[in-house]
Parts: C-alpha cells; sequence; structure tokens
C-alpha cells in the first residue's frame, strides 16, 4: 500500500545519503579506528544538519541550571526535524479539517487523514476505553500521528528521527504516565485511586502490595519509551551496517548487496514507522482504559 | 547513546502539549465533528431509505390488491352482464314470439271475420240469385221475403265450407 514508485526512489536516495554519510566517516576516522562506533555516531543528535554539498550549523544557547539540573536548550537536529514534524502535522490536519468541514463528501488529504483518525477512534480508543474515553481522543490522535510524523522523517534523505532519540520518547512516555494516572482519578475520583493502589489486598500485605502497585505504574510508561526508541533506532543501525560493510570490506563488490538489503529494510522501516507509532498510541489507550474500567467498577460495587 | 538531554526533552514537552492543543481545536475537533456529521448522515439517509422501501412496499401490496380486486369486479361484472343479457335475450325472444302468435291470431281472426263476411255476403248473393233465377222459372214473382227465409234455411243446412 504504502510502496509506490516514489518511495522507492526516495529510499535509493536515503540509501545514496547514507553512503555518502558514510564514507565521510570513514574518511574522518582512523585506519585502526572502530568503523561501527563512527557509525553509529550519525544516529545520535548533533548541533549541525546536513544536506546535499555541505552542513549547517544549528544555534547554541547557553545552558542554564535549575535545581541542580544543567539545561541545554540548543536547536539540534532532532528538536528542528520534531518541530518540522509538528509543522508537516499542523499543515496537513488543519487542511483536511477545512476540506472535510466544506464537504460530507472526503477527498485527497481529508479523507487519508480522516481514515487513520476513524481507525484511532474506532479501533483503537473506543474498544479500549469505552465511550468516556473519547473525551481523551485529541490526546491519542496527536500523539499518534506526531509519533508518525517524526518516524516518517527518517526515512527521507538527509532526514532523522526524533523518536530514535531516547529523550523525546522519555519525553512522550512521560506525558502517557500523566494522562494514564490523570484518566484513572478523573474516572473514579482520587480515594479510589488510592485505593486501587493497595490491590485490594489486607492492610498487612499493604508494605508489599503499594511498591509493586507503584512500580507497575511506572514499567508501563518506561516499556513505551524503550520500544519506541529501539525500534527506531535499530532500524536505522541495520541501515548504515549495511552500507558499513562496503566499507568494512573495501570492496565495491559488496555495494549492490547492501545497497538492495538496506533498499528491503527502509520497505520494512516505512512499515515499522506506522506500526510503532499505533503501538504506542494502542497500549497508552489500553492502559488508561484499564485505569477508567478499574474506576468504573468501583462505581458499579 | 542512552544519555537524557533535558533541553530535549523541554523542547519534546512544550512541542507537544502546543500541538494538542492547537490541534485539538483546529483539527481533531472538527474532523471528529464531520465524522459524525457524515455518520449520522448516513444514519439517517439509511433510514430514510429503509422507511421509502418500508412505504414503496406497502403500496405495491396495495396496488396489487387493488389490482385483483378489479380483476374479480370486472369478472364479477361480465358474468352479470352475460346473464343479464341471456336473460334480457329470453324475455325479447318470448315477447317477439307472444307478439308473433298475437299478431298471427288476430291475422287469423281477421281472416276468419273476412272469410264469414264474404260468405254471408255470398250467400246473400246466391239467394238472391236463386230467387231471381227461380222467380224467372216460376215467371212469377214470389214475395221477396218469405222465399228469401226459404233460401236462407237451405243455406244454413248446407254445410259451413
Amino acid at each position: 500500500m504504502f510502496i509506490n514508485s516514489d518511495s522507492l526512489e526516495t529510499i535509493q536516495h536515503s540509501a545514496a545519503d547514507t553512503v555518502q554519510a558514510v564514507a565521510q566517516t570513514a574518511e574522518h576516522g582512523e585506519a585502526g579506528g572502530n568503523l561501527f562506533t563512527e557509525l553509529l555516531h550519525h544516529l545520535k543528535d548533533s548541533h549541525e544538519i546536513e544536506y546535499p554539498g555541505g552542513h549547517l550549523e544549528l544555534p547554541h544557547f547557553p545552558p542554564f541550571e535549575i535545581g541542580g539540573l544543567t539545561i541545554d536548550l540548543s536547536i539540534t537536529k532532532h528538536v528542528l526535524f520534531m518541530w518540522l514534524a509538528a509543522a508537516i502535522l499542523l499543515l496537513v490536519t488543519i487542511k483536511a479539517a477545512k476540506k472535510n468541514s466544506k464537504s460530507l463528501i472526503p477527498k485527497g488529504i481529508g479523507n487519508l487523514i480522516e481514515v487513520f483518525v476513524q481507525f484511532i477512534r474506532d479501533e483503537v480508543a473506543l474498544p479500549n476505553m469505552g465511550k468516556g474515553g473519547l473525551r481523551y481522543l485529541p490526546y491519542l490522535l496527536t500523539t499518534f500521528f506526531f509519533i508518525l510524523a517524526m518516524n516518517l522523517l527518517g526515512l527521507i534523505p538527509y532526514g532523522a528521527s526524533a523518536t530514535g532519540n531516547i529523550s523525546v520518547t522519555l519525553s512522550l512516555a512521560v506525558i502517557a504516565f500523566i494522562m494514564i494516572q490523570l484518566s484513572a482519578i478523573k474516572a473514579g475520583g482520587f480515594g479510589n485511586y488510592l485505593k486501587h493502589l493497595t490491590g485490594g489486598v489486607h492492610p498487612m500485605l499493604w508494605p508489599i502490595m503499594i511498591p509493586i502497585e507503584v512500580l507497575g505504574l511506572f514499567t508501563k510508561p518506561f516499556a513505551l519509551c524503550i520500544r519506541l526508541y529501539a525500534n527506531m533506532t535499530g532500524g536505522h543501525i541495520v541501515i548504515v551496517s549495511m552500507i558499513g560493510l562496503i566499507f568494512l570490506f573495501k570492496s565495491y563488490l559488496i555495494a549492490p548487496a547492501s545497497v538492495g538489503f538496506v533498499a528491503a529494510i527502509n520497505m520494512l522501516e516505512l512499515f515499522v514507522a506506522f506500526l510503532q507509532a499505533y503501538i504506542f498510541t494502542m497500549l497508552t489507550s489500553l492502559f488508561m482504559g484499564l485505569g477508567i474500567k478499574a474506576a468504573e467498577e468501583h462505581h458499579h460495587h | 547513546m542512552l544519555e537524557i538531554n533535558p533541553g530535549l526533552v523541554v523542547w519534546t514537552t512544550v512541542t507537544f502539549v502546543l500541538l494538542v492543543i492547537v490541534l485539538k481545536k483546529f483539527a481533531w475537533k472538527p474532523i471528529l465533528d464531520a465524522l459524525e456529521q457524515r455518520e449520522e448522515h448516513i444514519r439517517v439517509s439509511i433510514e430514510r431509505a429503509e422507511h421509502a422501501k418500508g412505504e414503496a412496499e406497502r403500496l405495491l401490496e396495495q396496488h396489487r390488491q387493488q389490482l385483483a380486486s378489479a380483476e374479480t369486479d370486472a369478472q364479477k361484472i361480465i358474468k352479470e352482464s352475460r346473464e343479464l343479457a341471456q336473460k334480457l335475450k329470453a324475455e325479447m325472444e318470448e315477447t317477439a314470439k307472444k307478439q308473433a302468435h298475437a299478431i298471427v291470431s288476430q291475422a287469423k281472426a281477421e281472416i276468419e271475420r273476412d272469410k264469414d263476411a264474404a260468405l254471408a255476403q255470398l250467400r246473400g248473393e246466391v239467394a238472391d240469385l236463386a230467387i231471381l233465377a227461380a222467380g224467372k222459372i216460376l215467371n212469377e214473382s214470389l214475395d221477396a221475403n218469405k222465399h228469401r227465409k226459404l233460401v236462407d234455411d237451405v243455406l244454413k243446412s248446407l254445410p259451413k265450407n
């Protein structure tokens, strides 16, 4: 469905771009240096962006300290691509909204966006959270589309996935954590929320139960954070490694095989970009739904 | 690669929160509203179509019944007309027969009467002629009245035809 001649071309460009990047790395790196470590450097956040034929230094801001934490608000590559994703998202979805509001018959971009919106509403939010969960739909939709846009930006030439950075996925997971707790508290009240942390066991067991339940609260978003980060980084590492083989063997004969594999992996990456955005959204909605349903059961008793 | 950059965390959180606020107002709400509106429209349209279908079926059934009853009515009317015609025909035949009979009997009576009159006249003539002839034969004048009575008596004794 998503693979057409355009994306194939993109993949080829992407591969060519990666070859150039790797070649640069190989030149910079010492002959005996660790090629793989050098390659991984390309996946890291940086203070410059590359474009065909050069690179651009991004603005540096002096870091400041709050409560012993050094915060550097410099615009890095990942910040820039995150903003690019946000800008594309704003443009596309607002255009879709205007188009759909005008006519009852959805067409073009309005139809495309609506397919995903309806999917998130009917297949993610409603089954997991019920009708009461529809109020969190804007949050879930934004999560899905934002992650998807960031994932896809990593697939275009000279692009980067902000979701391949653990700071970004951590932030998204923290927001998910807050939303999960908030929705549970809103559905059943703060008292019920605290009562649930005891697991409904005898007070004697509370010292054991409460830490376990609290730990459980944190493991779910933590898994969200690591899953998204690892999936997005993993794909890129595979691609870079495939290209790296050419330089490792110092032979152009390896190139056709490497590029072929990279093209295949890129198509897989395209699928993974959608899949991971869906999984993050689905699991967040599932965890929110668990809290909401538990609170509603309390109401019924 | 696993070190956390607090600056990036701040930027992500700010970007995401702003994105939720802006998209909620300008994208998700209009898209979801349009979606619900369309679903409502489709639901109403289907309901209306369902209703119209029921109505059409009802009308069709009604028409079918009307057609069937019209057919029965027509058959009945044809049958009645046929019977009426039959009856009329019989009556007319009867009347015609009666009239014919009447005319025939009337004609017969008239003929009878004419015949009687003719016979009477003939008898008169014959009597007169006879008397005249007898007078001439006898060469004497007889009392006409006396002899007439005589001749009449003779004629009466004759068979009618």
